[in-house]
């Protein structure tokens, strides 16, 4: 079969790094060709490049037998490609049809569009209301509504930004049921990923890049998920693990926790009550916007609720700020790094201040101590092994993984009762993902509790000892981690946002 | 094709020299202003920045009036900085600055003809009270209903200003100016006068009330908790509340400070170098400080020196109007330029500009 889409040598290279070396590979009408590699590896890059984004220094790039050099998307999307970003540009405010037909060169009658709409959305098995707002839609749904405005264009090749991360297992198989109809119609599809099943599962080719270079390729069914990672990291993980030990005395009581949203678009906690015991790490599943920032806030006292509703060690502590939570031994890591858990513009040691004042004494009498607050951004540089030149740098400067490594640094350092995490190793590379679990272990490990809210479900499967699931603001009832199946995951998640009866049968599609 | 390109720390070299290069631009630009409107460039620059200190004729009389324009612009623009930190947009000081005016040239004129030495004091407690209580206005009205703070503080100045009138024309009108508007003379009677302290400088107790504030301030910002927690919320407000810091707490505390230096300087204004309320007894000291506290960066050195340049350009600028022709709006243009280039440059401590020719396709 003559290749779809063929590149050959593309080079790009920023001030100081070269995201992408002689890139090579070629992709067959129909294949689903999955990109490999670790955060930084130059996956966006070369797609930004093939979609028309960036423009490579050198190399070429054919598509269906003729030079292919896209000088921005609408070029692109002019040749076939298409593409479905990581996160979503639709307006919260306006409707499934309003938002499609602002990325259209020229949209037809809403009337018109909205039938189309629901044509695709059928014949796909993605169901979705045209007239619906998108800030009332699920994560599953948002992408829904990328995914059909791409295919209105009917294109050739279909470009997947990590698709599933805000997906639920049932939502997922939903998804690749689509992306194999369209494959099965000769629609070739690029999907980068770094969950090495589901590529296993789906994807008749992969790439593997490292450093911006082509390390390897392989037929994903034929290999085992441990030698993609190897050869994605270019060396073997160590995976997390502690001993065994006996739960001790409850550390945090949540019962009844109910909490309306502050934004129109976020979303209402409603009886939430879990128990967390020294020495155990509870994972709180669920697909993003289910209410995790909201019960964060709760815990962390961003947003105080009735006493009794949070107690700590006994101690209703609900209706406290976070000062006083932190003194008495609840800290927090909230998801947002940029912005929330540190200030973008503040240096580290300025950072160590935000929220190790009160436990590590870094103040006097209202006078800060700049000394031991820069003693103490070194020892959490140290400690936990951040990257950056000194701890007089901005935050903002530091990459994700770095910063994300700070931030939990600085909370662990404070020898907390309890942490509170949400998503720990988002955007995180895959060793600096694993040193984060260890420590969160080796705090469990040391008498802690520790509560994990996190998407990455293998993630929660690996650290936690219970588990339980976060859905349109209500916590299920906990369950023993070990031996926990992804069905049985998914159907504590809610299982696929109202697609129990419209979702077709695997078997009878093909 | 000019590109921005954002640094990954802010610059410290372009954070220092964005004033200086703001004011030579500034120079340029008002110069051929100048030259278009017929006048000679280099002779107006000159008299604006240099004449009213060095000049033999004008000096003896213009320096002093330096600190005395520059006082209660830098003690306005110290307490208004704190707020513009954090994100609070205090635009009415020159309301407060009025009201604490009429509450100090009050308590001073209830006890007249008394020349106790605890009036004076008493006075300043008053106008500081004064400016503080004009300020909660919009900040009670923020942190209840959710009101804009920029919008309220700006319309109270135009109510401070009626009060202002009807003060002098009818109720702390002087009973023996045989109906003229205006307060009786405070400066011109011991007890409720603000002297010049040292003779021949200008220095009255407003002025070492600013440099006051400028070192507190520089203490507060760079040492204390509630500087970092003010910083804190003005660069990132979530991590802000992350970190324990009550939005509405700040707000009462941001404009109640900035109030009460307004009000404090509206005190020493009337009592010293004013001498009376009158119906114009406000200057534009409220606003400008504004510019002053931009001009400094927020930081209380800056709004030191951008104080005293701004007081200069003002002293210039009359001088340049008297001695050349050049019309008053063309002064306030000038003056406009300033404020303009040093914003236009400010974008430089964040970004690095980038000359990329475009690739060839």
């Amino acid at each position: 079969m003559t290749a779809l889409l063929e590149i050959r040598g593309l080079t790009k290279a920023y001030p100081g790094v070269v995201a992408n070396d002689d890139v090579s590979f070629s992709i067959a009408p129909g294949e689903v060709h999955a990109l490999l590699g670790e955060n930084g590896a130059g996956k966006s890059t070369l797609v930004k490049m093939i979609y028309g984004l960036v423009r490579p220094d050198s190399g070429s790039m054919t598509l269906g037998g003729s030079a292919y050099t896209p000088a921005e998307p609408r070029a692109a999307r002019a040749s076939g490609v298409a593409m479905v970003f990581q996160h979503f540009s639709l307006f919260e405010a306006l409707s499934v049809a309003e938002n499609i037909a602002l990325g259209m060169e020229d949209p037809p009658r809403p009337r018109d569009l909205a039938r189309r709409i629901q044509d695709v959305s059928r014949a796909y098995g993605l169901p979705l209301d045209p007239a619906r707002m998108v800030g009332d839609l699920s994560a599953g749904e948002r992408q829904r509504v990328e995914i059909i405005r791409c295919l209105l264009q009917d294109p050739k090749l279909l470009i997947m930004d990590e698709p599933t991360s805000v997906l639920t297992p049932q939502e997922v198989e939903i998804l690749f049921h689509t992306l194999r109809k369209l494959s099965s119609e000769g629609t070739a599809i690029l999907y980068i990923s770094h969950k090495l099943e589901e590529i296993r599962t789906l994807c008749d080719a992969a790439t593997i890049l490292r450093l911006g270079k082509v390390v390897g390729s392989c037929t994903p069914r034929e290999v085992s998920a441990a030698d993609m990672a190897e050869m994605m990291v270019g060396k073997s993980l160590a995976t997390p693990a502690r001993d065994a030990s006996e739960p001790g005395e409850v550390l945090l009581h949540v019962a009844g926790l109910s909490l309306e949203p502050a934004t129109p678009f976020g979303t209402p906690l409603r009886h939430i009550g879990m128990e967390v015991r020294a020495g155990e790490v509870l994972g709180i599943g669920g697909v993003a916007g289910n209410g995790q920032d909201e019960l964060l806030a709760a815990l962390s006292g961003e947003r105080p609720v009735a006493p009794g509703m949070i107690e700590l060690k006994g101690t209703p502590i609900g209706a406290t700020g976070p000062e006083a939570r932190r003194r008495a031994g609840l800290l927090c890591a909230p998801e947002e790094r940029l912005g929330h858990a540190a200030a973008p513009d503040m240096s580290l040691i300025e950072n160590a201040v935000l929220t190790g004042r009160v436990r590590r004494g870094l103040d006097r009498s209202g006078f800060v101590g700049w000394g031991r607050a820069r003693a103490f951004a070194e020892e959490i540089i140290e400690r936990f092994d951040v990257r950056t030149p000194g701890p007089a740098v901005a935050a903002r400067a530091l990459s994700g993984g770095n910063l994300q490594k700070y931030v939990i640094g600085r909370e662990i350092l404070q020898a907390p009762d309890v942490l509170v995490v949400n998503q720990p190793t988002w955007g995180v590379d895959a060793s600096a993902a694993a040193s984060i679990r260890q420590a969160l272990l080796d705090l469990a490990q040391n008498g802690a509790a520790v509560v994990v809210i996190s998407q990455d479900l293998d993630e929660l499967l690996e650290i936690s000892d219970r588990f339980c699931a976060l859905n349109e603001g209500r916590l299920s009832a906990s369950r023993p981690a070990r031996g926990l199946t992804m069905e049985e995951i998914g159907l504590m998640l809610g299982g696929a946002h109202d697609m129990h009866d419209i979702a077709p049968e695997p078997e009878a599609a093909q | 094709m000019i590109r921005l390109e954002k640094r990954p720390t802010p610059s410290r070299f372009w954070g220092a020299a964005t004033p200086v290069v703001a004011v030579i631009l500034t120079m340029i630009a008002g110069g051929i202003m100048f030259a278009l409107l017929g006048k000679d460039p280099v002779a107006a620059i000159r008299i604006i920045f240099w004449d009213p200190l060095f000049s033999e004729q004008f000096a003896s009389y213009s320096r002093p009036q330096l600190l005395i324009k520059a006082g209660p612009l830098i003690l306005i623009a110290i307490g208004l900085s704190l707020g513009f930190r954090a994100g609070i947009w205090n635009i009415g000081a020159e309301g407060q600055y009025i009201i604490g005016a009429i509450c100090g040239a009050g308590f001073g004129l209830a006890f007249y003809p008394s020349e106790n030495p605890l009036i004076f004091p008493g006075m300043v407690i008053a106008g500081l009270l004064g400016g503080w209580a004009w300020a909660m206005i919009p900040a009670i009205l923020k942190t209840r209903f959710r009101t804009n703070e920029i919008l309220v503080s700006l319309l109270l100045v135009y109510v401070a200003e009626a009060i202002l009138a009807s003060a002098a024309t009818n109720w702390l009108r002087n009973p023996d100016a045989m109906g003229f508007p205006g307060s009786r003379n405070l400066s011109r009677h011991p007890g409720t006068d603000n002297p010049e302290l040292i003779a021949g400088t200008g220095m009255h107790w407003g002025v070492l009330a600013a440099f006051i504030a400028v070192i507190a301030a520089y203490v507060l910002m760079n040492r204390h908790v509630l500087g970092y927690h003010i910083r804190l919320a003005g660069q990132a407000p979530r991590a802000a509340r992350f970190a324990g810091v009550e939005p509405n707490r700040l707000v009462l505390l941001c404009l109640g400070i900035s109030g009460a230096l307004a009000g404090a300087a509206g005190l020493f204004e009337v009592s010293g170098p004013a001498g009376q309320i009158s119906i114009d007894f406000n200057s534009g000291y409220g606003f400008t400080a504004i510019i002053v506290a931009f001009l400094g960066r927020l930081n209380p050195i800056g709004i030191l020196f951008a104080g005293l340049l701004m007081a200069l350009t003002y002293i210039g600028g009359e001088l340049a109007q008297l001695m050349l022709g050049i019309p008053a709006p063309a002064i306030q243009a000038f003056q406009g330029m300033l404020l303009f280039f040093l914003l236009a440059l400010d974008v430089l401590s964040n970004y690095r500009i980038k000359w990329a020719r475009e690739a060839a396709a």
